[in-house]
């Protein structure tokens, strides 16, 4: 049986913020006495995260990913709850847990930024106490499998975006930590950059079974990486489980879109009973059931004379969309 | 803090940033000339006769603010605005979650900006024998031995005020305008602007019961080979330091809870 690797129980975080009302008299009233009010970013969420498992933490700008994130890795303390990640309590970041973990945010960065990466990397396997010809096979294996080998020399500040993001996360990685906190590491990436880091992240968990907690607006590092989600909205969880499930509830029918021989086609079909979204002149496109898609191709491809048939999902960003806006999926 | 020791690590991180350090070799040159206060305070010193008061020779006088200079140059602490920008900007949380204290990174930093320093210092301290040649003079290496701990000292005890004060971002956010309310304190009872010797009687009376005269005014007299008490200087910067080392901990022990990791 896989055992727990994260534990989280009844956890609230509260922030204290101050208030300002606009304009000269706010700014004045705000200056001698200031208005703060606790604001409960967190609300009672309880969760359990299996060794190698990667999840990803869904929810819109400000619903709280990040803040979880933040204090499953240790950096922030819990108001309220337990947290137990790898058998330790994060917040009191123990030496021998800081050593299992890695937190990798994708706007933020540790590399110096005037030197080449080849130095943070140093740095960072002395400070995780790697042996030196230990710490060289590590940067040798992970900067070919990241593809940076040549960029290693190179000051960071002349480097790309996505190349100085995988230098990040080399510098991360050094120490072969047991849990990953990405916190939108695609942040900013173009299209090829983003895949080369899914598939890293891919093998990287398949190659050392790391557990991998991660957030991103880019639904693509999602669903490619993700078998399990964890929605947020509002600080607590509005939904935890498969996200093959939450799509098909969320999506429960696909479009077909079938390009008739004429015109004639098309009014037989609108006539058929299927539930029809739009038509033109050669073109019809029907909603169906994902249940019933085999039975309703059948008969489409028995029944009428067609050029072409494509059957299309519902867009991914469309679906997950609604995802954020709400606040329950029971499924 | 002492408990993360690790000389390894420590001599990685000076490499580093001396690494890093080098790359800014210009600014760090104007940041030497920059410090040339005491040459000012020279210059108005000599040009009043005010050291008549307080019977010091005008050679003597040169080379207490030449000291006060070097001292400055190797003593100098900026951790409060490094610390604030990091830990308001959300650059310090990677530094949270790895097994070393980030003050350990500040002080490598100042160490290694020290190194860069020190050619600097060199070429000021030729020029300024170049146009005051009665002041020339080599210390001894005991002096030399015992200014250099004394400077060393000086640098931790401003390194370990600024950090508690540092270490106050938890709560106020802008930490660094509290320093600025320390830095006048040190301006004027350091010894950077006037030797300590010169205050009235009844500023002498309490200032040595503060840390302000131990900053500057004690090593440079102790380098210019100035009248002073050594040991007992160096035991009372040591006190200094071994008051101040348990208040940083327990206020950075305490701080490291409020930290909300703003911006990241």
């Amino acid at each position: 049986m896989i055992k727990n690797i994260i534990d989280v129980e009844n956890l609230s975080k509260s922030f204290y913020i101050s208030s300002k009302e606009p304009g000269l008299k706010g700014t004045i009233k705000h200056f001698f006495r200031r208005q703060t009010k606790s604001l409960k970013v967190i609300k009672n969420i309880s969760f359990e995260i299996k060794e190698g498992e990667i999840v990803g933490f869904l929810g819109a700008n400000g619903a709280g990913k990040t803040t979880i994130l933040k204090m499953l890795c240790g950096l922030i303390y819990p108001s309220e709850g337990s947290i137990l990640v790898s058998g330790n309590l994060p917040y009191r970041r123990k030496e021998n847990f800081l050593k299992n973990i890695t937190l990798i945010m994708g706007q933020k960065q540790q590399l110096i930024w005037d030197l080449p990466p080849i130095e943070s990397f140093n740095l960072n396997a002395s400070i995780y106490e790697i042996d030196k010809f230990e710490a060289k096979r590590r940067i040798k294996k992970l900067s070919e499998m990241l593809e940076i080998d040549d960029e290693l020399f190179i000051p960071v500040r002349k480097l790309s975006l996505g190349q100085r993001m995988k230098s990040e996360l080399l510098a991360a990685l050094i120490h072969e930590p047991n849990i990953l906190f990405l916190d939108e590491p695609t942040l900013g990436l173009d299209i090829n950059a983003q895949r080369n880091l899914r598939k890293f992240l891919q093998k990287y968990n398949q190659e050392t079974n790391a557990t991998i907690c991660l957030t991103s607006h880019y639904m693509q590092d999602i669903t490619s990486l993700c078998k399990r989600v964890i929605c947020v909205h509002n600080g607590a969880i509005s939904y935890d489980g498969k996200l093959d499930l939450l799509l098909k509830k969320l999506s429960p029918v696909k479009e077909i879109l079938i390009v008739c021989r004429s015109e004639e086609d098309v009014i037989k079909l609108e006539n058929s009973g299927f539930n029809v979204k739009n038509k033109t002149k050669n073109e019809i496109t029907i909603k169906v059931e994902n249940n019933s898609i085999t039975s309703s191709l059948k008969t489409i491809l028995n029944n009428f004379d067609i050029e072409d048939l494509y059957i299309n999902e519902p867009p991914i960003d469309e679906i997950i969309g609604k995802i954020l806006i709400k606040k329950d999926y029971d499924i | 803090m002492i408990s993360n020791f690790n000389s390894h690590k420590i001599f990685t991180l000076l490499k580093v940033q001396y690494a890093n350090m080098l790359e800014y070799r210009v600014e760090i040159a104007l940041w030497a000339i920059s410090g040339i206060i005491p040459f000012f305070m020279l210059n108005i010193w000599t040009n009043n006769n005010l050291n008549e008061s307080i019977n010091i020779s005008d050679v003597m006088l040169s080379r207490y603010f030449l000291c006060a200079f070097f001292v400055r140059q190797f003593s100098v602490v900026w951790v409060v605005f490094s610390f604030e920008e990091d830990s308001l900007m959300g650059k310090l949380s990677p530094y949270l979650i790895q097994p070393l204290n980030p003050f350990f990174r500040y002080f490598a930093q100042h160490v290694a900006e020290q190194i860069t320093r020190l050619p600097f210092a060199l070429i000021i301290a030729f020029f300024f024998f170049i146009f005051n040649p009665e002041s020339i003079w080599i210390p001894n290496l005991g002096i030399l031995f015992l200014s250099t701990i004394s400077t060393f000292l000086s640098f931790l005890i401003q390194f370990l005020i600024q950090s508690i004060v540092a270490c106050l971002c938890f709560w106020t956010e802008k930490a660094s305008s509290i320093e600025r309310l320390l830095f006048i304190p040190t301006l004027f009872l350091s010894g950077l602007l006037a030797p300590v010797a010169s205050f009235p009687k009844y500023v002498k009376s309490w200032v040595y019961f503060t840390p302000f005269p131990y900053l500057i005014d004690f090593p440079a007299n102790l380098l210019s080979g100035n009248a002073t008490n050594v040991f007992v200087g160096i035991a009372i910067q040591i006190l200094w330091i071994v008051f101040l080392f348990p208040v940083f901990r327990k206020i950075w022990s305490a701080g490291k809870k409020k930290y909300t990791a703003m911006g990241s």
